[in-house]
């Protein structure tokens, strides 16, 4: 006997996303899934974020790894609250990982959670976690073909981070190929060069970044 | 490897709906992927053999049908299929204000059962 189900694969995840983003929505507060690959400089990223933004916001990070606490002891080392999710092998976060971490966060006390993806190109890209807006990273070593091999991430990102802007210098990395083919995957994702361990253009990010919490902000209050 | 969460919940919800319906095995269950999401067929049928064993899945045929991509321009409206690489941009009037309208679907459509 045939039945028809037409259901979401993954609604037990987009349920539990969709629950994370009223909760955030309802306390102002700006959640951002940021995804690179493992090295790309998704911890030094977030340090220069909240280097640039704390005068300005309250920040919390959750931290999601394989294993370890390294990242979460560095942002709190930075006197920033952060919670270490451990996946035990899982390649991504799930939305269920995300309301367990966001358990441990006081949400009225603050204006941005940053969330550190598992490093991977791939399988974050596919999975909704109630975040305001998925950015990636891309850093300037792992190549200008990256868009063309891994185009998913590019696609759902509303922000490209190109960090390690300083060695470009070093490597053979063709920014204007770089840039086309992001366009050609995704037409409205502004681009941002960035050295995150030297400063250059971490301001012009977090400009971007103020912009869209002040918006959360605006539409909570409203 | 991804895959094997979501052929997790394919399970999951195939089991849900089976018994539901009151059935005890689960003979076939068809899927749709949109060609967008980063889901190999040939990991999801190894995912899917590996966690179907002890249950009414066990024996179950997963069919998966891939759906192409298709996009709408919000400026004038065209509507055009298109691959990974050239979906962002109207082909007809060159804007960028386009809407996705299928490519990246993970959905379960029905199951046979007895």
């Amino acid at each position: 006997m045939k039945v028809d189900i037409e259901q979401r694969i993954l609604a037990a995840n987009d349920e539990l996303a969709s629950a994370n983003r009223s909760r955030f929505a309802d306390h102002g507060v700006f959640v951002l899934d940021l995804m690179a690959s493992p090295g790309a400089g998704k911890t030094s990223t977030i340090l220069a974020t909240i280097d640039a933004l704390r005068d300005r916001y309250a920040i919390a990070v959750i931290e999601g790894d394989i294993a370890s606490k390294v990242d979460a002891e560095k942002v709190r080392a930075h006197g920033i609250p952060a919670v270490q999710i451990n996946t035990g092998g899982a390649c991504h976060l799930e939305s269920a990982m995300i309301r367990r971490a966001v358990d441990t966060l006081d949400l009225d006390a603050l204006d941005l959670i940053i969330i550190e993806n598992v490093g991977n190109l791939v399988c974050p890209s596919d999975f909704d976690l109630g975040e305001s807006a998925k950015v990636m990273i891309l850093s300037v070593p792992e190549g200008h073909d990256k868009p063309q091999k891994y185009p998913n991430i590019f696609q759902v990102s509303e922000a490209v981070i190109l960090n390690k802007c300083d060695t470009m210098p070093v490597f053979d990395f063709d920014e204007a190929e770089f840039t086309s083919v992001v366009r050609s995957l995704n037409g409205v994702a502004p681009i941002f060069p960035i050295s995150a361990t030297k400063g250059d253009g971490v301001a012009e990010w977090a400009e971007w970044l103020a912009g869209r919490i002040e918006a959360a902000k605006a539409e909570a209050a409203s | 490897m991804h895959e094997m969460g979501i052929a997790e919940g394919i399970l999951s919800s195939a089991i849900t709906a089976a018994e539901d319906a009151g059935a005890t095995k689960i003979n076939e269950v068809d899927i749709t992927v949109g060609v967008l999401t980063e889901v190999m067929e040939d990991a999801l049928h190894f995912a899917w053999e590996a966690i179907r064993t002890g249950t009414m899945a066990e024996a179950a045929v997963l069919n998966v049908t891939m759906l192409d991509a298709r996009s709408q321009c919000a400026d004038c409206g065209h509507e055009w299929g298109h691959d990974r690489y050239s979906g962002a941009q109207c082909p007809s009037c060159s804007g960028y204000l386009v809407r996705l309208l299928t490519g990246r679907e993970l959905k379960i459509d029905s199951i046979d059962i007895d």
